[in-house]
């Protein structure tokens, strides 16, 4: 490739088109869902479209600055960034407004601003600082530890304004330390976990009769654990300390289905517990914590293969959908576009995802890299649990669609973390 | 490091996996599965308001003067009609035309498609019934219920006031209300709209296309409740309030009656009225309209809107500031030979003895005596025009000329003339005391309202002073203390009304008010004459009773009633015998009976039709 100096050329204007498509597109579907009839001028900045195209005003704005600045600034700064955030995550629990239980929000005049959405891009910043220091090896246990404490930090305290969406995105993580180094065993434990996790809660209310007793669900599973453990055991008998290493499985396993109940029912919130069995279907509650999920199904669902056409959404209309211009915009779009709209919308994300890692892949500096995954992880996790939520594959987690929901400070939070690797990208060939 | 580089391909490809999920499930959920679409058409969310039950009315003793009785509107949302839906059994349910329907569904859809809007109102309970039986094969309709006004006692119509559907522009000015809300419309209503309306809830449930209840929308998370209006207990006695509406059958006037030292007033009345139910539910424009065309005007509270000159009356008045200003006192004589002479002209009066002191002045009611009283007030100043500022102030202290501020709407205000009034007639510096003479005698220009009357007879009582007229004593059992505390003093010396009211005890005992003389309750009184161009001139008295510790003071107008003593006087002593004794003496019953059998409204026609002629 041909080295040039000018911003201009070395701009990825493909990622960048994508950008504004998404944003446009999500606009259009804020305007459906919050239409009526009474309100009709686009700039009415009293209605929620209004104020939104002042948000993608002042993010394009905001966008071009970044643009301008040196790539060196984020990595010189980047705990210093971090650092600030952290101040500020800190001063909001004490002083902030309280918004549906959460207390994540500065109330200035008449906007909100809510640094949790700011937080995800600099311990994205400080994460990929701190990985890309020279000698930093992550078989290294300080190593993991450190990094865990850089993402962990800033997602307790966000715990503790009571945002646990918010919160959770930080796991997003994993896919950078994983990319960086981290075993590909932790993500398999992970998942074994939370299957059994599931499992569990799926059979610990039935119960199988033997003969006259009646045994619970649970002593099945354990015992079909352990019949799959032996037979494990039986095919690799000759490697070494193997029946050490399925021994402790087997106790973990054990301890981990014995926990199930305490972590639902002392952990959890009683909501939150009772959004999973939902979702796991083993509880209807159609009018009270399943009714989101049902409402949006319902929403989506009777979009159909072509929609209803645009602005012609019912049960957006009727307020079914609770969150319709927030959480939940994706049903506006299932609604009114049906099939065709969202199939075209998770291609364009996934297109958008895939061409932020073919991005990482080009970058000279290790700084760069991982921020780029961190870019990707983090929009990634945005995108699975807000759909995945939407058509009931995920628990009811409220966190945003990037660039689709309505909001200012994540719109702007977006935009930053996505234009800082623009950025870094544009001027990767300066980096020695 | 280079197996690490190989990792964006695991990540890449669990990024492909979950994206290849959602467009599975979507395609399951949006293509294959049907039931959603069914769920969607199933799913109807309404919203329905509950209103609030209106704060009740009661009278001083408690016993009810409106109430609510439930009624219901037939609401209309129409996005939610379906294209095979049966308009004529429809029209035939709700017995309308077909053109009414769909010029009614037009309306709907003209105010929104979305959003339920009122298509017929006020369906009586017994219609309901059976319309709610049928209603579930008309998706889209639903009923909404609230309550109508209702009046057990057919009394105190323009006291209480009426309650209608909020116009266009009121929605506009406040948020609160919603196109199809009630409100206070006149009366206590009005005036209390904001206490008596209470809080209006929401409920948000959903229906199936069956109009079934499916729930509440998120197990009532958005609902809120409706809060009762406060109830109000009003100054008025229902019972000596019906009595003189009693008394006033037949007749054209009003009777405003008030507690002196409290300042409650017992009785508003005016008449001809109207039966308050008839302005509630369906049947109000039809009603309102035909009370509107009525020629005796029964909509129009005479108490607080109509304005006579005080005539004789106001010689009482007149009396107290030339006592007050020191150009007379008790024992000033004038003399009177039927009538009082100036510059070529005469201001007549009728046959009495001469000389006239101050007492017999007001007992007899000489034209004459207060020519020279008025007089000597005016040109008691270097200017015709000074003199008249300082009589004007005085009888502005009593309340005259300005509006009383009693908790009713649409209080007219009366009418003293400026100096500026005169200036324009006259010509600035060319008018003075004589030019202005019939001001003497409470004619001329002068225009008071009878509850302004009432109110200055209550200043007489009280020697002094007036306490803030008004019609809500309690509200929710709450006394309102800051309308009693409101004080007016008229800056006159007490032993100044000592001498009028003494005067005025005579009027009662051997003078022009004897038909209002009671037996053990001593009266004090004034009879009036107003002069009406228009007809018969009108009968008016003041009393109040008894002359000492006073507990009720009136006025009394009978339009066309000529002298005060003739029927004015009479009623207004059966007044303040109902309400002191309870009862009437039977050597007074055959007043009792004359009032009642009184016919003005007739002979009132009559002679206006002469006049016409």
């Amino acid at each position: 490739m041909r080295r040039t100096n000018s911003l201009i050329d070395n701009i990825d204007w493909f990622l960048v088109s994508l950008y504004f498509i998404l944003m446009v597109f999500g606009w259009l579907n804020i305007y459906a869902a919050v239409y009526n009839e009474e309100f009709q001028s686009i700039f009415d900045t009293s209605q929620r479209y209004g104020k939104q195209l002042l948000w993608i005003g002042t993010s394009t704005l905001i966008a071009s600055i970044i643009l301008f600045i040196d790539e060196r600034f984020f990595s010189t700064f980047g705990y210093l960034i971090y650092g600030i955030i952290i101040l500020l995550l800190i001063v909001v629990i004490i002083i902030g407004a309280e918004t549906k239980g959460a207390t994540s929000w500065f109330a200035i005049g008449g906007f909100k601003i809510q640094p949790s959405e700011f937080s995800k891009f600099a311990t994205n910043l400080a994460l990929a600082k701190y990985l890309s220091t020279i000698n930093i090896k992550m078989d290294n246990l300080k190593t993991k530890l450190s990094a865990i404490g850089i993402i962990g930090l800033p997602a307790v305290l966000i715990l503790l304004q009571n945002d646990t969406g918010s919160a959770l995105v930080y796991g997003a993580f994993v896919f950078v330390l994983y990319r960086e180094g981290l075993s590909g065993n932790i993500l398999l434990i992970g998942l074994a976990s939370a299957t059994l996790f599931v499992l569990t809660l799926l059979v610990q209310s039935t119960e199988v009769n033997i003969g006259d007793s009646a045994i619970n669900g649970t002593f099945i599973l354990m015992g079909v654990i352990l019949v799959l453990l032996s037979l494990f055991f039986y095919f690799n008998r000759r490697k070494k300390g193997i029946l050490v290493i399925l021994i402790g499985v087997f106790i973990a396993s054990i301890g981990l289905i014995q926990s199930v109940n305490y972590v639902f029912s002392e952990v959890l919130e009683p909501h939150q517990s009772k959004r999973i069995n939902v979702l796991l279907g083993l509880e209807s509650d159609p009018h009270g914590a399943g009714y989101n999920v049902n409402q949006s199904l319902i929403a989506i669902g009777s979009g159909g293969f072509a929609g209803k056409g645009y602005l012609e959404g019912t049960q957006t209309k009727y307020d079914f959908v609770p969150e319709q211009s927030t959480d939940f915009i994706f049903c506006t779009i299932g609604e009114e576009w049906g099939f065709v709209g969202s199939f075209f919308l998770i291609v364009l994300f996934m297109t958008f995802l895939l061409r932020i890692l073919f991005l990482c892949s080009r970058q000279r500096s290790a700084f760069a890299r991982i921020y780029g995954y961190g870019v990707a992880s983090i929009f990634f996790f945005h995108f699975a649990i807000n759909i995945g939520m939407t058509i009931g594959l995920a628990p009811v987690i409220g966190i945003p669609l990037p660039f689709f929901s309505y909001g200012g400070s994540s719109l702007w939070g977006f935009t930053i973390l996505l234009f800082v690797f623009i950025k870094m990208d544009a001027d990767r060939l300066e980096v020695l | 490091m280079k197996h690490l580089e190989s990792r964006r391909f695991t990540i890449g490809g669990i990024f492909l996996a979950i994206g290849l999920i959602f467009i599975i499930r979507l395609f399951y959920v949006q293509v294959i599965d049907d039931h959603y679409k069914l769920d969607a058409d199933n799913n109807v969310l309404r919203r329905i308001i509950k209103y609030p039950a209106r704060g009740l009315l009661y009278d001083r003793n408690g016993s009810l003067l409106v109430f609510n009785e439930a009624a219901y509107d037939l609401m209309i949302t129409p996005k939610q009609l379906t294209e095979d839906f049966d308009t004529l059994k429809f029209c035939q349910l709700l017995d309308i035309g077909i053109e009414d329907f769909i010029s009614k569904v037009e309306k709907a859809k003209k105010y929104s498609y979305y959003k339920a809007s009122i298509f017929e109102k006020e369906i009586s309970a017994r219609s309901y019934s059976k319309i709610q039986e049928q209603l579930f094969n008309f998706p889209g309709f639903f009923v909404q219920t609230r309550t109508l006004r209702s009046y057990p006692q057919n009394t105190a119509s323009h006291l209480l006031g009426y309650v209608g559907e909020v116009n266009a522009k009121k929605v506009e000015e406040d948020p609160y209300y919603k196109s199809g809300d009630h409100i206070g419309i006149s009366g206590i209503e009005k005036s209390y709209e904001e206490v008596l309306r209470g809080q209006r809830g929401v409920e948000r449930v959903l229906v199936d296309v069956f109009n079934r209840e499916k729930g509440k929308f998120m197990d009532g998370a958005y609902d809120s409740s409706a809060i009762s209006g406060s109830n109000l207990q009003l100054t008025i006695d229902a019972a000596l309030q019906q009595y003189g509406e009693l008394l006033m059958q037949n007749k054209k006037g009003s009777i405003v009656a008030i507690e002196p030292n409290t300042g409650e007033i017992l009785t508003l009345v005016s008449m001809p009225a109207y039966n308050p139910n008839l302005l509630v539910g369906r049947e109000r424009s039809t009603n309102y309209q035909k009370l509107t065309k009525d020629t005796l005007n029964p909509l129009f509270n005479r108490a607080l809107m109509a304005k006579y000159p005080p005539g004789s009356i106001f010689k009482s008045i007149n009396a107290l500031i030339g006592m007050e200003e020191e150009v007379l006192t008790p024992n000033t004589y004038y003399s009177c030979n039927q009538g009082y002479y100036f510059a070529g002209r005469k201001m007549g009066c009728h046959a009495h003895r001469s000389p006239v002191n101050l007492a017999y002045s007001i007992e007899t009611s000489c034209n004459a005596y207060y020519c020279n009283v008025f007089r000597n007030i005016i040109e008691n100043y270097p200017t015709a025009e000074e003199g008249y500022l300082v009589w004007s102030e005085y009888v502005s202290r009593f309340g005259l000329g300005q509006k009383t501020g009693i908790d009713l709407p649409n209080e007219l205000q009366g009418f003293v003339p400026g100096t500026d009034y005169y200036d324009r007639y006259y010509g600035e510096g060319r008018w003075k005391a004589l030019t202005i003479l019939s001001l003497a005698i409470g004619q001329g220009e002068l225009g008071f309202t009878p509850i302004q009357m009432a109110n200055m007879t209550a200043t007489i009582a009280n020697r002094g002073y007036s306490i803030q007229p008004h019609i809500v004593k309690a509200i929710n059992d709450e006394l309102i203390d800051s309308l009693r505390e409101i004080r007016r003093e008229t800056g006159i010396a007490k032993k100044h009304f000592d001498e009028v009211v003494n005067a005025m005890a005579k009027v009662v005992k051997q003078g022009t008010g004897t038909l209002a003389k009671l037996d053990s309750i001593e009266v004090c009184g004034k009879t009036g004459t107003v002069q009406n161009p228009h007809g018969d001139d009108h009968s008016t008295f003041i009393a109040f009773a008894p002359k000492d510790n006073p507990q009720i003071a009136l006025s009394v107008y009978v339009e066309n009633g000529v002298w005060g003593s003739r029927w004015a006087a009479p009623i207004a002593g059966l007044l303040i015998e109902k309400y002191l004794t309870d009862t009437i003496a039977d050597r007074r019953k055959w007043i009792e009976e004359r009032m009642l059998n009184g016919n003005l409204i007739a002979n009132s026609a009559k002679s206006e039709n002469e006049t016409h002629e």
